[in-house]
């Protein structure tokens, strides 16, 4: 087999891993050093790289995980991603673990920080507000404080402290990792037929799961490989992705969807990994320049909130930007802020006579038919329009 | 078991309530009509209306008119017509409905409502609210200023949280005399923290009488209909006169002995909003089993005072800031109102908790499976969770939701008697 198709086996294989593995391997190789992970969308993972620690990305349970326990505890209209972290730490997955970050993303999020808190007290579990007043010349200031406070709570876990040598370092390595996933998503634009959208997904997902200098390496030597790839362009109609920024669709969808008929030519699939639009500052205060990113260089997303650039603008450049025929929708069940952003999105798509889809979708989702039947109607409906 | 005669006791505050939100109502028909006095909408949870009182500017409460919808049995037409449009059964119906009311044209009293000058999301703890603001603010065209004010996730906000609502607020009153062309009267702004602050004191006093045996009025449904005023009228000597008199209300009902019901039977704390669209029948199922609401949550959502928290007008603009920050059941973490409700089941003598889960608010209700957790086996304390929605009328299974209130309380009542055997 190929190389890059190896490696996107491997990548699969590893984002669907509950037992965290690669992380425990991790942790016996750094002995004392401690992990932290982060529920979706953004955390400022450079804090972490600094402190020594491992970054971890957690985006659920997936469809491997049977809930037992987190339903009583969170009850209807709760989306899944809420209850299989939940579950997660209840059913001992989140052994390799030292701390969890969550953020202002949204009103269950945010509440199952708490829960968390309460369940697991021998874990550092931590809230960051990451503000929603861009247009506030205080909100640089205010988010410099509560990274701030932060690396206070690394320092007293790690029992070291975070130098600004090691900030700038991290704020490198980073940048680059995000200009790598940038040019992923540039070629996957340009070449559609030579890269697929569940490739490019594990690829840039496997990343949550090891240090950033391993996946930059597995991204440019995938980059590499990929420019020798040859392959002949399907018929298929081209489409950017919108609204699964937190809960990720199965792998089976976006396969699914793939194979039904589309390009899908742009996505915001974990797209904390990719946040910032420009490189972050690396001279200077790096605290300072992480916030100064958050806050005026961001990409658009339903869960960051700047007023000045609508976020319905922001889905427009990506359908002009991706050179899109069309939007699919995909946003998890009961996820809020997606579900508001849908209405004003479709508005704008509306104006600029973008045809759109809407699916809803569960990690835990198994059966596809009556998706795949929407799915190809859409495109037949493109296609023969 | 026979029907209770009195669900509620009707006091001179209640029809004084109705006449204050009728005028508030008229202002803003006013506003509607004339241009004067300005307008901004504004969240009820953790606001800065002594802000708004500066400017002799009036204050819209989108929440407070779908909940007036719901109570009225309206609200299901809005929602429809926002569904239309593309809100989702699972989008928090209080925005479904005020939204559904705008394309409409639909209000509360039949009067009119204004477009308001400014959009003021004070953000306290509900996300939801960014996106509802945003929404009014594409709809009407007006300017919309999101106060963001950082989530209470340590056990008091930080300086740097304090400053960072603080310059907020003084941006915010720079915009105010750009819109309402009014110069900012700070004597008015020291005035309505001053006010506020009396009420916050009245209003304290009001709820720990709940604290006797038998408590003068219900903590959650009569606490309800004090809430219009409280939220309204805040700032103003409205307000401290209306506290007044309902506090005198109160004391003489605890000097005369009354409660709510002839015999208090069962003492209970509620968690959650209420089923506004079932309000009154809702309120018959605990009536029937003369049970009254000593302490609530959804009561604090204007702000908790009851444990001595006041505005300051020696600090008026700090004072609002941690009123934002600290100072409401939205924006406290989950823990915090765990520990909220211990101390009303302890310090207010409580038999039982009522957990009522809305599927709109995910602020109040995502995690209520755990708090129920906690309260039955940490604390020990009996506990029902009944889920519906505070706006949306098809969430409201009635008959489920009576028996499993009666089937708590034959519990309760088995418990007691065993308790008292003993």
């Amino acid at each position: 087999m190929p190389t890059v198709e190896r490696t996107f086996e491997q990548c699969q294989d590893l984002i669907t891993d509950l037992s965290f593995e690669r992380v425990h391997r991790w942790k016996d190789q750094h002995p004392g050093a401690r992990v932290i992970g982060y529920f979706p969308v953004y955390a400022p993972v450079e804090i972490i790289h600094a402190a020594g620690m491992l970054p971890v990305g957690l985006n659920g349970g997936g469809d491997r995980l049977d809930i037992q326990h987190a339903d009583a505890r969170f009850g209807s209209f709760i989306c899944s991603i809420v209850k299989t972290t939940l579950e997660m730490g209840m059913r001992d997955h989140l052994k390799a673990f030292d701390g969890i970050l969550f953020s202002s993303i949204c009103d269950s999020a945010r509440n199952l920080c708490f829960v968390m808190k309460r369940n697991f007290p021998d874990l550092y579990v931590d809230f960051l507000h990451l503000p929603h007043n861009p247009s506030s010349p205080a909100c640089v200031d205010f988010l410099t404080c509560e990274y701030g406070r932060l690396i206070r709570e690394l320092e007293r876990i790690g029992g070291k402290p975070i130098t600004e040598v090691a900030l700038q370092h991290a704020i490198s390595l980073y940048n680059h990792n995000r200009q790598l996933i940038r040019n992923l998503y540039a070629f996957r634009a340009q070449k559609s037929h030579l890269l697929r959208a569940w490739e490019s997904y594990v690829l840039v997902r496997a990343g949550n799961f090891m240090p950033v200098e391993e996946h930059n390496l597995l991204l440019e030597e995938s980059l590499e490989q990929l420019s020798q790839r040859s392959g002949k362009p399907r018929d298929s109609i081209r489409v950017a992705v919108e609204g699964a920024f937190c809960e990720q669709p199965p792998l089976d969808l976006i396969k699914l969807v793939e194979d039904a008929g589309c390009y899908l030519v742009d996505d915001d699939f974990v797209i904390g990994q990719s946040w910032f639009v420009e490189d972050v500052g690396v001279t200077g205060d790096p605290v300072h320049a992480l916030a100064e990113s958050y806050v005026n260089g961001a990409v658009y997303s339903s869960v960051r909130h700047d007023f000045r650039a609508p976020r319905w603008d922001g889905l427009a450049d990506k359908v002009k930007r991706s050179r899109a025929d069309a939007v699919l929708f995909l946003i998890a069940k009961f996820c809020e802020p997606a579900y508001f952003d849908y209405v004003l999105f479709k508005k704008k798509l509306e104006e600029l006579s973008v045809p759109h889809l809407l699916l809803e979708f569960e990690e835990k989702q198994f059966t596809f038919d009556r998706v795949r039947t929407e799915v190809e109607t859409f495109v037949e409906s493109l296609v023969f329009d | 078991m026979g029907e209770a005669k009195h669900t509620e006791y009707r006091g001179s505050i209640h029809q004084r309530q109705k006449e204050l939100m009728l005028k508030w109502y008229e202002r803003l028909n006013e506003a509607a009509e004339t241009g004067t006095p300005p307008t901004a909408s504004l969240m009820i949870s953790g606001n800065c209306v002594e802000l708004l009182e500066a400017f002799g500017a009036v204050p819209i409460y989108p929440e407070v008119n779908a909940l007036q919808l719901a109570i009225r049995h309206q609200s299901l037409e809005p929602i429809l017509a926002a569904e239309e449009l593309g809100y989702a059964p699972d989008n928090c119906a209080y925005v479904k409905a005020d939204i559904g009311c705008y394309i409409k044209g639909i209000t509360p009293t039949g009067g009119k409502l204004p477009k308001p000058d400014l959009v003021l999301c004070n953000f306290v703890g509900c996300n939801t609210y960014v996106k509802w603001f945003e929404h009014t603010a594409v709809l009407t065209g007006s300017k919309l200023y999101v106060l963001d004010v950082p989530f209470l996730r340590e056990d008091e906000p930080s300086p740097a949280d304090i400053d960072y609502v603080v310059r907020q607020l003084k941006e915010l009153v720079t915009l105010l005399e750009g819109i309402t062309g009014r110069k900012f009267d700070y004597d008015r702004f020291v005035e309505a923290v001053r006010c506020s602050a009396q009420v916050e004191d009245l209003w304290s006093q009001i709820k720990h009488l709940a604290r006797r045996s038998p408590s003068p009025f219900d903590a959650y449904f009569d606490a309800i209909t004090l809430m219009g005023p409280l939220y309204v009228y805040r700032g103003t000597p409205e307000g401290v006169e209306f506290f007044r008199a309902a506090l005198e209300e109160m004391q003489a009902r605890v000097a005369a002995g009354q409660g709510v019901y002839e015999q208090e039977k069962f003492r209970l704390v509620i968690e959650g909003p209420p089923p506004y669209p079932y309000f009154r029948t809702f309120r018959d199922m605990f009536a029937k089993w003369k049970a009254c609401t000593v302490a609530s949550t959804y009561s604090t959502v204007g702000g908790l005072w009851e444990f001595g928290a006041r505005h300051d007008p020696a600090h008026p603009f700090e004072s609002v800031a941690l009123h934002m920050l600290a100072q409401n059941v939205t924006n406290r973490n989950y823990l915090q109102r765990y520990e909220q409700i211990r101390r009303y089941l302890e310090e207010w003598n409580a038999d039982g908790l009522i957990i009522h889960f809305v599927k709109s608010c995910r602020l109040f209700s995502a995690g209520q499976g755990d708090m129920r957790d906690y309260v039955t086996k940490k604390l020990g304390i009996p506990t029902l969770y009944i889920e519906s929605d505070l706006e949306d009328p098809r969430y409201f299974a009635e008959a489920q939701t009576r028996n499993r209130i009666d089937a708590f309380f034959e519990a309760l009542e088995h418990s007691k008697l065993t308790a008292g055997a003993v």
